[in-house]
């Protein structure tokens, strides 16, 4: 008898060795011609515009907190859900309690918005969109 | 349980010409001797589901590319098999093709990304069972397991995305983080209600229960809901239509996998659909019975005894399994066809203000259900 998890490593040392060998056979038989054109990003042929390691809106770390706490309840539950009807209600009295503290916290979130993916919505001819909505008269109709 | 590995260590321990004390060696030796199979499994895997892909988007929106492309005297039309020389020439393509890395790209994480999403895909297939101890290690902690190994592939897709130092690559990596993320909440928690059911986190145990009583998908209405939010949850994880905006080929190019060429991109290919295979594997053992006979359940309810045309046993089993878990993949293609692609709000939307308050109720009524009932 051996360990149930003994295959894992094995497996991902496999899976790089497998990889790592069809990447070998296509360096033998594919070509290998370097340009400076050719090694610069890809912007739809247009020529590169900066560099893309800027500040980034990360729009969603609120969402990756919230994800945190909620994958801590899940992972929390199944040792729970495994035992709950050995049990009974007792279990499920204490995970309603926890549940609903938890439901309460996404409720909370959702009011303040966090979850939307569009923070503000400007409305038509508003803010820096003003000049659309002026009446263009030197527009043929 | 033994599992497939236990029974492949118990038959090479037992050969004359094998040393006694030789127990690591033999099992280094049966885990690469399944592994080899995995990873074959995969290959066909992406090759056969791009091929039927092409053909499902062909017959059904009429599309003529896919219908022409004969082989070895195969003349192309309209039939099941034309455009099979397509399947043959992409993979020659993709071998042959030159790699490129671009000059400005952080080389070592560009290198490093598909590597890890390939390993979580491959390294899932360790739990996942395709018939009655036809599985490579038979966990007492399976769903969690797989749940757990499965989700480190977005780690990879991070870091292709910011390796790139390509603004598309950027684009699709936040957005198939955000996606990602978002959408293994209710995976999770769908999965729990079985768990609760069962009381037992092995995909063994899942399926014998299903086996005494009936397939989860009927079990109850809750039940019945959570397979529904399991399988679009698993669409959206493994980012394809209508939840494929990581890769929205109209508007970001192809996302995180912009700047790769060759095998380097079909590795991100290969796991996708590896990671296809997985999510209609899983929804066919915990909601559809897994290897279980269809008829079986059938003839039971008339009381007939255990016979023949139940089509029941090792080898049917695998043939039941895979036929659910293809119809499952037939079902994701269709989807693929038919409906247009959601925006990231509306994504985050289902995710976060549907799947997960409905599959939070789902837990509590189905404790309820189980304590009346049960």
């Amino acid at each position: 008898m051996y360990n149930d998890f003994a295959p894992i490593p094995i497996f991902i040392i496999l899976s790089v060795v497998f990889i790592a060998f069809a990447l070998f056979l296509q360096h033998l038989i594919a070509p290998a011609k370097r340009s400076a054109l050719k090694d610069s990003p890809y912007e739809c042929g247009e020529e590169v515009e900066g560099s893309a390691w800027v500040q980034f809106n990360i729009r969603f770390y609120v969402i990756a907190l919230i994800f945190i706490v909620f994958e801590v309840e899940v992972v929390l539950l199944f040792p729970w859900a495994v035992v709950f009807k050995e049990l009974g209600l007792i279990a499920f009295v204490e995970m309603v309690v926890f549940l609903g503290i938890l439901t309460v916290g996404l409720v909370a979130v959702w009011r303040r918005g966090d979850l939307d993916w569009v923070k503000m919505v400007v409305p038509y001819g508003q803010g820096r969109y003003a000049k659309l909505a002026q009446p263009q008269d030197d527009v043929d109709h | 349980m033994t599992s497939f590995t236990d029974s492949l260590i118990e038959l090479l321990g037992g050969l004359a010409w094998v040393p006694e004390n030789a127990a690591g060696i033999i099992f280094v030796t049966v885990s690469v001797l399944v592994a080899l199979p995995v990873f074959l499994f995969m290959t066909l895997n992406a090759m056969v589901a791009v091929y039927m892909e092409r053909k499902v988007s062909a017959f059904m929106q009429d599309r003529l590319g896919p219908m022409e492309v004969g082989i070895f005297g195969f003349k192309g039309g309209k039939r099941f098999w034309g455009g099979i020389g397509q399947t043959v020439a992409d993979a020659v393509k993709l071998l042959g093709k030159e790699d490129t890395i671009p000059g400005e790209a952080d080389r070592a994480l560009f290198i490093i990304g598909p590597f890890i999403l390939f390993g979580a895909a491959f390294a899932t297939f360790i739990g996942i069972p395709i018939g009655y101890g036809l599985v490579i290690s038979d966990f007492n902690i399976g769903i969690f397991f797989v749940i757990a190994i499965s989700s480190i592939g977005v780690i990879g897709v991070i870091l292709a995305g910011w390796a790139s130092n390509n603004k598309w690559s950027l684009y699709g990596a936040m957005r198939s983080a955000a996606q990602m993320i978002s959408y293994e909440l209710p995976v999770g928690m769908s999965l729990l209600l079985v768990v609760m059911v069962v009381g037992s986190l092995q995909f063994h145990d899942i399926v014998m229960w299903q086996e005494q009583h009936r397939w989860f998908l009927f079990h109850s209405p809750f039940t019945a809901l959570a397979f529904l939010i399991f399988f679009a949850s698993g669409v959206a994880e493994v980012n394809r239509t209508p939840f494929d905006i990581p890769e929205a080929e109209s508007e970001l190019v192809a996302g995180y996998m912009t700047e790769y060429s060759g095998f380097r991109w079909s590795i991100f290919f290969l796991s996708e659909y590896a990671n296809m295979a997985i999510i209609a594997l899983m929804s066919a053992i915990i909601f559809l019975g897994g290897w279980l006979s269809p008829l079986g359940g059938l003839f039971r309810t008339f009381n007939l005894e255990q016979s023949w045309y139940f089509l029941e046993g090792p080898w049917w089993g695998v043939f039941w399994i895979s036929i659910k878990a293809i119809a499952l993949i037939f079902v994701m293609m269709w989807v693929r066809w038919t409906w247009p692609r959601l925006r990231p709000d509306q994504l985050m939307y289902v995710a976060w203000k549907v799947f997960i308050p409905f599959a939070l109720a789902n837990i509590f009524f189905v404790g309820i259900w189980e304590l009346l009932l049960g």
